[in-house]
């Protein structure tokens, strides 16, 4: 399904980008003292590493040989402090790095969500919300591993690897020679296996986002799959992704499997040269036992970075796909431009002009939903639109609250341009209440008063007791402090409804819109809901949608809206005597019930 | 480990491939324990007099003895690690199939978002102890074998002295260990609920964008993060000390080595080749001992995912064909009855439906009627079995709605929820979900009946439109009858509509209603509505109160009843104005 379609997922970033590090860098500034203490802590526990070998070499080839007793105790002792000393700076490093990387992927994490905060509805609109979950969480998590662990273990890894070779030149400069002689290869290897494991890679990544969308759709769409019994189906399908996915990383395996046990080979292949040509030596007594004792030491410390490689570069590259990804969602730019310098109004009186307004939701300029409307709200009036379904009434209140932009024309509140307001106070003088309603996970509490502590209990209580929900909740075991599951899963439809009005009247607003907002309400809750907030509505401005006319005919003024176009306006008599579409609606409610009532 | 031992069925069935893992592993270890002893002897030849010959021999065999174990620890990987994926897949698998089939309930009571993790998370913390975990403790052990004994030969007091820090290791294994799982498990937790925070941001987005609370959200959010970074700190404290102390203590073995040894090298008991071999496999015993306590947190791990898995895979399936179900019933006509039907969510929430008594004959429409939370919807998602009745019968045609197969049942039944989802794909599979292949000119004609065709020709994309996440493109409305459209493609015995109208226009809906009359001739039909327009054609009409019927009959009936339905009726009466404009 949509699913099988490129997406961000597919980025295979390169294992180093010096841009993209240059910016992640940016983030690890304010923490510049934590990444000098723990360079500085590297380059002294990469030396004290290698020391050990020489210390050994040492106690060989003077003390062991010399039948010194003394010595070799102190070159043990040499020993154990130094080793007690890398123990304890390794100890200081990783905590410090690993805080070092907590602190800076917070900033990223927030610096991220905050954003996303302010981008516009029409980048949700089209953006999978897995997706974006996926940025803040997991994406940011693995820069952690690259803050953390990554960058300062690459510095790690070549300092240790200097101080092997300076301490095996400083030893025999002919036999390094040798050992190293193994080098070409090995990076050939490694080159070869970067190349296959980052195209594989790519390959597995893929799947495992394929499989994450796969699951993710069906469970929260599972009781579709059920009621159209389609579990076999969708179980061949997500068995073929499934297997896609195992695929793919068997195939990795393949890579790992050549890798491993080639390093290991080629490790010994410089032991064997090192007895080879370093016993050579002793043999004409060119080199001392204790040095070939140490290089084979050193071969393995040396092996053992490279060895791990692969799994660096894996940190790495994921980091590297990952930033990319998450920079691209931060320079996201779908924002409702706020103006430079915001008009402040804490409170509106509630007077609403569109002028000659057309709006589409596509980037084209011909595919309008709404065209050329203009009307205007006068303060405190309740004005009602109707229309056919998708005839754009939804779209209208969207505009409103300035959830998008509008391709021409104006809408002026108060008789400014709601470009020019601050979208927060905008926001603020508007309670909506949406058709497609949504409950958060949480208590029925935190619902109604979306944690705004502004809101009081008492106000609480009373929005309930108005739009009548508070009989069902004083029935549930803990009232408004009852849980509600993700999207309200254990209440009736209406139950959510009427929940979500509640959250509008307790935000007590200066305009109020209602869009279809008791379409799934019982008449008599709904006629109660009316006459609760007649009074409520003294003084304030009200836009209301609704489909049956007996609930909107008392409205100061009515908009007929047909496929976008504003068709008639008046109030309810002057719409009747229009003898228009407005009539024709009312005539076909009406002869309903003529019909039913014979 | 008793929950890991549930995936047993899955290791016998690759028993063959992994025994051969076992048989590589020891061949590699023969391999590379070799080379020790190669250096050793070359070594300890160099103090007496030898030639190049000799020397470039052992330099060979070394070359021969790490191909040797290298070629089987490829092996290795392909037999152990790539059981491990197939396992995976398996296991996967058959999750999948069990979360698929749950009943409802279990789906309102979890969120998305923890199935979803155990389906990724715990799934693969289980497949890394069936890989790398099994992998490395056979050959940590095998290891550990062949190597002791191998340094015991060389020189027996040397040998325990070396390993007289490892208890310690092993102490420290076990205890920090259980340590840092403890303290993963908290950051896992945290890390879920930072996860379920932004998930349900993002969905809410509209709510949130409406009332302003960005601030606030940015506000929980930052709290959770900063909670997240304390867990993680804590964690970080444990897990600094581990691998150092390990490094420690192992470092500390290599060094008795060479301060015992050496004095016994200078009292010629020893060769210098030998301590060269027991530092070595020191060396070689190194990474095991670190792998070893890697492990035990990897087994750790794995067996509280296990538990998780375990947990959801035994939730029963309550809802399934059974014995009782008659397979021979591969179609239906429509006749429902119901028994005395009582039913509740849970035992500790009171009946939401009682002593429902009712008979929808074949042919006929029922609607329904009845206050918010009254039990409508629950009513008729009974008649799917997405829940099973607590109380009393269902019969269809006279059987017993369990006796009926799932799928003859469902299939028969064309549902259009309440809530509309749809999934975020184009529209002709939305509309097709139903059949088993996409069928463009069933979907026109079922877009036809339900009044979307008009809608979708605007489109600029038409059928091939594809939606937003849950249909969020569409209006209330086109999301409502692109849902009938799929109900109705599977031309069903019985068609159920919970309120199906709520968003579309009155004309639209009558015009639709026309459609129907035609298209329900000869089928079973139950209407939900609030709308009296939308249910006084029906034969029978029932309003629910409370979870009873409290009133039942014809529209003219009931309003001869003068009740609730005469009342809501009344309610929904258009003032008189018309007449004084009709001529
Ligand atoms: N987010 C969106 N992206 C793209 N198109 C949209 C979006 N929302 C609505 N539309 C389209 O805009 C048109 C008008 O939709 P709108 O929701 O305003 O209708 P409406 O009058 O509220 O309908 P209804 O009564 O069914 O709720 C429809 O054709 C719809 O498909
Ligand atoms: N999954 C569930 N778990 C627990 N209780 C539930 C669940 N679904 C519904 N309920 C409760 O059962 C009662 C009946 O709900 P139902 O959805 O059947 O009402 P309804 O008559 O369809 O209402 P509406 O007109 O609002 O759609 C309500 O009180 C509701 O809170
Ligand atoms: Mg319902």
């Amino acid at each position: 399904m949509a699913a099988d379609k490129k997406n961000d997922d597919e980025i295979l970033g390169k294992a180093y980008d010096a841009r993209l590090m240059r910016r992640l860098l940016k983030y690890v500034k304010p923490y510049l003292k934590y990444v000098i203490l723990a360079i500085v802590l590297n380059i002294i526990a990469a030396a004290l590493g290698p020391l050990r070998p020489y210390l050994t070499k040492i106690a060989i080839d003077e003390y062991i040989r010399d039948r010194n007793y003394t010595g070799l105790s102190y070159v043990s002792i040499g020993l154990f402090a130094a080793l007690f000393l890398q123990t304890f700076i390794q100890y200081l490093l990783t905590y410090y790095t690993q805080y070092l990387g907590q602190r800076t992927i917070l900033d990223l994490r927030m610096e991220l969500f905050a954003h996303t905060q302010k981008l516009a509805l029409k980048f949700f609109d089209k953006t999978p919300i897995g997706r974006m979950v996926t940025r803040v969480t997991n994406d940011i998590e693995s820069l952690n591993e690259l803050f953390s662990s990554g960058i300062i273990m690459v510095f790690s890894d070549v300092f240790i690897v200097l101080w092997i070779f300076c301490f095996m030149f400083y030893l025999d400069w002919r036999l390094s020679l040798v050992t190293l002689s193994v080098l070409p290869v090995l990076f050939y290897g490694t080159f070869l296996f970067r190349k296959k494991v980052r195209e594989n890679y790519r390959d597995v990544r893929f799947h495992l986002a394929r499989l994450n969308s796969f699951m993710q759709e069906r469970v929260t769409g599972i009781s579709i799959v059920q009621i159209f019994f389609k579990q076999k189906e969708e179980l061949k399908q997500f068995s073929s992704i499934n297997a896609d996915h195992r695929k793919a990383n068997i195939e990795s395996i393949f890579y790992y499997a050549v890798f491993y046990p080639g390093v290991e080979l080629l490790s010994s292949a410089a032991i064997a040269l090192i007895i080879w040509y370093g016993g050579g030596e002793i043999i004409q007594k060119h080199l001392s036992l204790g040095v070939l004792f140490a290089f084979i030491q050193y071969t393995e410390m040396f092996f053992r970075p490279i060895r791990d490689l692969s799994e660096k570069y894996n940190i790495l590259q994921t980091a590297m796909a990952s930033s990319e990804r998450v920079f691209k969602l931060l320079d996201e730019d779908t924002i409702i431009p706020s103006p430079e310098a915001p008009i402040r109004k804490s409170s509106l009186s509630g007077k609403i002009d569109f002028k000659n307004v057309s709006f589409g939701y596509g980037s084209s300029n011909t595919d309008f939903v709404l065209k050329n409307l203009s009307f205007n709200i006068q303060p405190g009036k309740t004005t009602a639109i109707v229309g056919a379904t998708g005839a754009g009434k939804t779209s209208i209140i969207s505009l409103l609250s300035r959830f998008y932009d509008i391709q021409n024309g104006q809408i002026l509140v108060d008789d400014i341009d709601i470009k020019e307001i601050s979208e927060k106070d905008l926001r603020n003088n508007i309670a909506i209440v949406l058709q497609d309603v949504f409950l958060f996970s949480g208590t029925i509490r935190s619902n109604i008063t979306m944690d705004n502590p502004a809101i009081t209990e008492e106000q609480m209580i009373k929005a309930a007791r108005m739009v009548g929900a508070d009989k069902f909740i004083e029935q549930l075991p803990n009232k408004y402090d009852e849980e509600v599951k993700e999207r309200g899963a254990t209440l009736s439809t209406g139950q959510k409804q009427l929940i979500s009005f509640a959250r509008a009247l307790a935000y007590n607003p200066q305009i109020l819109i209602l869009d279809e907002a008791t379409s799934s309400i019982d008449t008599e809750t709904e006629i109660l809901i009316q006459s609760a907030i007649e009074k409520l509505l003294e003084g304030r401005t009200a836009i209301v949608i609704a489909h049956r006319l007996s609930t909107i005919q008392n409205a100061d003024k009515i908009l007929v809206l047909h496929k976008g176009e504003l068709k008639e306006t008046g109030n309810h008599q002057e719409l009747l005597a229009k003898r228009g579409i407005y009539y024709k609606l009312y005539q076909l409610q009406y002869k309903n019930q003529e019909i039913s009532n014979s | 480990m008793k929950n890991l031992f549930s995936l047993k069925k899955y290791f016998l069935a690759y028993k063959k491939k992994l025994l051969w893992g076992l048989v590589f592993i020891i061949c590699s270890n023969i391999g590379s324990v070799y080379v020790p002893i190669l250096i050793k002897n070359s070594i300890n030849i160099l103090q007496s007099a030898t030639n190049y010959e000799t020397l470039g021999k052992y330099a060979f065999l070394i070359v021969i003895a790490s191909l040797f174990s290298g070629v089987f620890r490829f092996l290795i990987r392909q037999s152990i690690i790539v059981v491990s994926r197939e396992i995976e897949y398996d296991l996967r698998g058959d999750f999948w199939k069990h979360i698929q089939n749950l009943p409802m309930r279990y789906f309102s009571n979890n969120s998305t978002g923890n199935i979803m993790a155990h389906a990724t998370n715990d799934i693969n913390a289980v497949r890394m102890f069936i890989g790398p975990a099994v992998m490395y403790s056979i050959d940590t052990f095998i290891r550990l074998i062949i190597v002791i004994s191998i340094m015991l030969s060389i020189s027996t007091s040397l040998t325990i002295y070396s390993l007289l820090p490892l208890p310690v290791l092993s102490f420290l294994v076990y205890y920090v260990g259980k340590l840092i799982h403890d303290r993963f498990t908290k950051i896992q937790e945290k890390f879920s609920e930072l996860t379920t925070k932004a998930q349900e941001n993002y969905s809410g987005i509209r709510v949130i964008k409406s009332y302003t609370r960005e601030s606030g959200e940015i506000e929980s959010f930052r709290n959770l993060s900063k909670e997240y970074l304390k867990k993680n700190m804590k964690l970080v404290k444990v897990q600094a000390l581990f691998q150092p102390i390990l490094f420690l203590i192992t470092g500390v073995s290599v060094i008795i080595v060479i301060w015992l040894g050496g004095t016994k090298v200078m009292r010629g008991e020893l060769l210098l080749g030998d301590i060269t071999a027991l530092i070595i496999y020191l060396g070689i015993l190194i990474w095991p001992m670190i792998a070893f306590g890697w492990v035990i947190n990897i087994i750790q791990q794995a067996e509280a995912s296990m538990a998780r898995l375990n947990k959801i895979l035994s939730e029963p399936i309550e809802i399934k064909d059974n014995e009782d179900s008659v397979e021979t019933i591969i179609d239906l006509k429509g006749a429902i009855k119901f028994e005395d039907v009582s039913f509740r969510y849970s035992e500790i929430q009171p009946d939401v439906l009682k002593d429902i008594n009712l008979i929808i004959p074949v042919g006929s429409t029922l609607a329904i009627m009845g206050h918010t939370g009254s039990g409508k919807s629950t009513l008729v998602n009974l008649l799917l079995r997405l829940y099973d009745v607590t109380g009393g019968n269902i019969l269809i045609d006279g059987n017993e709605i369990k006796s009926i197969p799932l799928k003859t049942l469902r299939k028969s039944i064309g549902y259009v929820p309440q809530e509309s989802f749809l999934f975020s794909d184009s529209l002709t599979n939305n509309i097709s979900y139903g059949l088993d292949a996409p069928d463009l000119e069933i979907v026109k004609k079922s877009a036809a009946i339900s009044q979307f065709e008009k809608d979708v020709v605007d489109f600029p994309e038409g059928y091939e439109t594809i939606i937003g996440e849950r249909g969020i493109t569409l209006s209330g409305g086109q999301k409502q009858r692109s849902a009938l459209a799929r109900a109705l493609v599977l031309n069903p015995k019985i068609l159920i509509l919970d309120d199906s109208f709520s968003a579309v226009d009155t004309n639209t809906e009558e015009k639709i209603l026309t459609n129907l009359k035609e298209f329900m001739k000869n089928r079973t039909s139950v209407i939900i509505s609030h709308r009296i327009s939308t249910v006084k054609d029906a034969d029978n009409i029932i309003v629910l109160k409370d979870g009873t019927i409290a009133e039942e009959g014809t529209h003219d009936e009931l309003f001869a009843l003068d009740g609730i339905y005469a009342d809501i009726y009344n309610k929904q009466l258009l003032e008189k104005e018309l007449e004084e404009y009709t001529d």
